[in-house]
């Protein structure tokens, strides 16, 4: 019997009693990894809300909506965090999500308006290279060059997805024509972002797909200035990541008091450096050093979330076409 | 005989082993196509998707064993110091984590690798390695070892005497490998295509990776595409089920190209080998195996060298989570034991009824296909098959480890089986008769002759499902717990966080103690004999 108690108590060491409500927030796995922001968020949100914060992590953002889709009313999430806009209108026709209810005054480009989904960070896509070579000014440029670049499968990564709506909105109808210059400077595409800036880094390519905020990593975590992205005068596509509050949740007022505090200072100063985008509301403080750095986009592209899914797939099949020759 | 009181072997424990199975991947996918909202199903991608994997898996399949034979024959003839060593590294590569043997064969024939370095020193271009040979020459670096193991224990199969009898006729080279070795192959090579072949078709971020763009999708791909992106479940289900009946089919065919079994049996002495030529095909053999211990190795050494710098430095979470991963393999390891040696003994009971006859082939041959269902059928349908079932049950995250370690030994099944099926099947041939005559059948045939011989082969497939399921990363992202990962879940976190040197080192952690606990294994099957 002793034994049973001892296991039942280590098993039931993250329910924690019942006085304590329990909020539990689903995101994408490296938001709560060690590295991630999750950790330092909890200890903050705990501090204030008289709650236990837990994180359920699940995949990445695509993954995470699916999960939500396969639990359906069911789940045990009360607040979603992760998704971006190329997901958002998917998310809102699931029917899980309600209005968030927070007045906020935020810093993403383009404004937000959005009753649903709350921003909590955003970047720009861009290529990543080293600075001993001379990055192209735009997309056809880097066709025209012999430059080789890494980049990620739209079906199975959100920055490869994010490639893809940033080359159609940039160039519309004429994107397969980019897709098909770009077809000899690709080395290979990869699963995940993961795969692709490893590749990267061991030398198998001049440029990667990943974010302008990328360099910033190297510089202030590693003191490491030799590393660039690459200014496209095209403009810049831009990720949005979001969360939102689940329609069935047990604990409304929680989940509010989550959100609100999301884009508050204590949680938006934790982003840059260890979710290494921008925050949606800039902290007081400002940002780190080293992030003056970036490079600032002319143009921030993006596509309107409720037209999202039908570019994607228009674009997904012209890319499909393009570089299965 | 088959209408005995006692049966020599007890067929329904395996029976019952492999309905588990065939249930476990019925329900996953009923419960998968019972969530289905109406998709756009199969399109053309899809099917150059299917068209694709086959291809690929083909040529895997065949280079791989091509490969294997001499290098099997070399090891099967050939006694040298490091001998042993060697046999237990070759298990390294298949267990390596998939992200771990990319990057570490990259670092070998990649843009940017040692083979292009050398090439750029004599003013060559450098290696060109995306595309369907990179893909082939990956599957190769992971499959040829398994494929050498499979054969190298069609060679201990063959009876210590035949070899002495042929050493006193005098046999050349020629005629011990048109007597005696030839017809095992037949009977192993099939085999070890199809397993081969199986594995192949299941491959994803390799074949991405390395097949260079979109047209290197296979069905694996696209069944993770289905999932997340369009979230098609009907489509998925589909494309699992187009992939057994892919592996199915050629496991069919394996089965029906099995050549059937020699004559006689010996007392399962160790095998001394009389007939190792000198000359030109000792320097051949030393060829075979220096060649293919440098393709083997080289990727290895890459791995430990980028990962052991950031070793000292690893986070605790690191360790914490290798600790996790150790007890998820072993588990693991029990379950596939728990299914694969009652399956395997219902196979040798097939043998048994009729010893001397063909049930040695055609016996396992149900069995060993019900076995290849879990590794087939996609362990993405699997593992969301439970999470549908279990979901509105229990927390997912509780039963991470648990689901994890399952879906492992299934996933395991078809190489355990591979490996046990054959020698059960040998024992009940050889050893039936006497058995039967003693009176003695049931637990006592298999305590007192069943399992010793068994040994060596229930060994390996430890060794082989413990390292598995080590490496993989598979279903657990989807029951995650943010508290409980495994190493693989642990290691891609660390890339996440762009911590690529923390990355590489968890990734030799995970080398080391797959390989460990691999070779533990086997050696404990292998007792003080040599493989």
């Amino acid at each position: 019997m002793k034994y049973l108690a001892f296991a039942a108590g280590v098993l039931g060491a993250t329910a924690i009693s019942a006085e304590t409500p329990e909020l539990t927030v689903y995101t994408y796995d490296s938001f709560v990894s060690d590295w991630g922001p999750g950790p330092a968020v909890e200890a903050a949100f705990e501090q204030t809300c008289g709650c236990d914060l837990r994180f359920v992590g699940a995949g990445d953002g695509a993954a995470l909506l699916a999960r939500l889709r396969l639990e359906g009313a069911r789940t045990e999430a009360d607040v979603v965090l992760g998704l971006d806009t190329n997901l958002t209108a998917a998310a809102r026709a699931t029917g899980l999500f309600a209005p968030h209810g927070v007045a906020a005054d935020l810093d993403v480009p383009g404004g937000w308006s959005d009753p649903d989904f709350l921003p909590f960070d955003w970047g720009y896509f861009a290529f990543v290279h080293g600075t001993d070579i001379t990055a192209p000014a735009n997309f056809r440029a880097l066709a025209d060059s012999d430059l080789r670049i890494i980049i990620q499968d739209p079906r199975s990564s959100t920055p490869g997805l994010g490639l893809l709506m940033w080359v159609k909105t940039a160039y519309g109808d004429t994107a397969p024509e980019i897709w098909q210059g770009l077809a000899d400077n690709i080395v290979t595409v990869t699963k995940g972002w993961s795969e692709a800036y490893g590749l990267f880094l061991e030398g198998e390519a001049d440029m990667v797909l990943s974010y302008t905020t990328s360099p910033a990593y190297h510089l202030i975590a590693e003191g490491d200035d030799t590393k660039a992205a690459a200014l496209f005068d095209e403009g810049h596509y831009m990720q949005i990541e979001v969360a939102g509050k689940v329609a069935g949740t047990d604990r409304p007022e929680l989940a509010e008091a989550f959100l609100a505090f999301m884009i508050s200072d204590a949680f938006q100063s934790i982003i840059p450096t260890t979710n290494w985008m921008y925050p949606a509301a800039t902290p007081e403080a400002g940002l780190p050093e080293g992030f003056d750095t970036l490079i600032q986009p002319g143009k921030a592209l993006i596509v309107a979330p409720q037209d999202a899914p039908a570019v994607r797939d228009a674009a997904l099949a012209e890319w499909l076409t393009a570089l299965s020759r | 005989m088959a209408d005995r009181a006692q049966p020599l072997i007890a067929r329904a424990p395996g029976r019952a082993a492999a309905g588990l199975v065939l249930a476990l991947v019925a329900a996953a996918l009923a419960a998968v196509v019972w969530r289905a909202e109406p998709g756009r199903g199969m399109g053309p991608s899809d099917w150059a998707a299917v068209r694709f994997t086959v291809v690929q898996a083909l040529w895997s399949a065949a280079i791989s064993v091509a490969l294997a034979v001499p290098l099997a024959r070399a090891l099967a003839r050939r006694r040298f110091a490091g001998r042993n060593v060697l046999v237990s590294l070759l298990g390294a590569p298949f267990i390596l984590p998939a992200l771990v043997a990319v990057l570490g064969l990259l670092a070998v024939f990649g843009r940017g690798g040692w083979i292009s370095a050398a090439l750029n020193h004599v003013g060559l271009g450098p290696l060109e390695i995306y595309g369907l040979h990179g893909v082939v020459l990956a599957h190769v670096f992971f499959n040829l070892p398994l494929a050498t193991r499979l054969l190298l224990q069609g060679w201990q199969s063959i009876p210590a005497e035949r070899f002495r009898l042929a050493a006193q006729l005098g046999f050349a080279p020629a005629d011990t490998f048109r007597l005696l070795e030839r017809p095992m192959l037949a009977r192993a090579v099939p085999g070890a295509l199809a397993i081969v072949f199986a594995l192949c078709l299941t491959s994803f971020a390799v074949a991405l990776t390395l097949g260079g763009g979109p047209h290197a999708t296979t069905v694996e791909l696209a069944i993770y595409q289905a999932f997340r992106f369009d979230f098609d479940l009907g489509r998925a289900a589909v494309l699992s089920c187009l992939q057994i009946a892919v592996a199915g089919a050629a496991g069919f065919v394996a089965l029906r190209l099995t050549g059937t079994e020699g004559f006689g049996t010996g007392l399962g002495r160790a095998t001394r080998r009389w007939d190792a030529p000198g000359g030109a095909l000792a320097v051949l053999d030393a060829v075979v195996i220096a060649g293919a211990v440098s393709f083997l190795a080289l990727p290895l050494l890459a791995v430990v060298a980028s990962g052991l710098p950031g070793v000292p430095g690893l986070p605790a979470q690191v360790w914490r989570a290798a600790a996790v991963s150790v007890g998820v393999a072993l588990l693991s390891t029990l379950l596939m034991l728990a299914l694969a040696l009652p399956m395997a003994c219902t196979a040798a009971a097939a043998v048994a009824r009729a010893p001397g006859g063909t049930g040695a082939n055609t016996g396992g041959g149900a069995i060993e296909l019900a076995g290849l269902l879990g590794l087939v059928a996609s362990p993405l349908v699997i593992g969301t098959g439970l999470f549908i079932w279990l979901n509105p049950v229990v927390r997912p995250a509780d039963v991470a480890l648990g689901v994890t370690a399952l879906v492992n030994a299934v996933m395991a099944l078809p190489f355990a089986l591979r490996i046990l099926v054959p020698r059960a099947c040998e024992i009940a041939t050889d050893h039936a008769r006497l058995a039967l005559m003693l009176n003695m059948a049931g637990w006592h045939f298999l305590r007192r002759v069943m399992l010793p011989r068994m040994r060596p082969r229930i060994g390996f497939a430890a060794g082989l499902t413990a390292a598995l399921s080590m490496g993989d990363l598979g279903v657990v992202t989807l029951f995650a717990d943010p508290s409980r990962g495994t190493l693989p879940l642990e290691m891609y976190r660390l890339m996440g966080a762009y911590r690529m040197d923390a990355a590489a080192a968890a990734g030799l952690v995970l080398l080391a103690l797959a390989l460990a606990l691999f070779w533990a294994l086997d050696r404990w099957g292998r007792g003080d004999a040599e493989a």
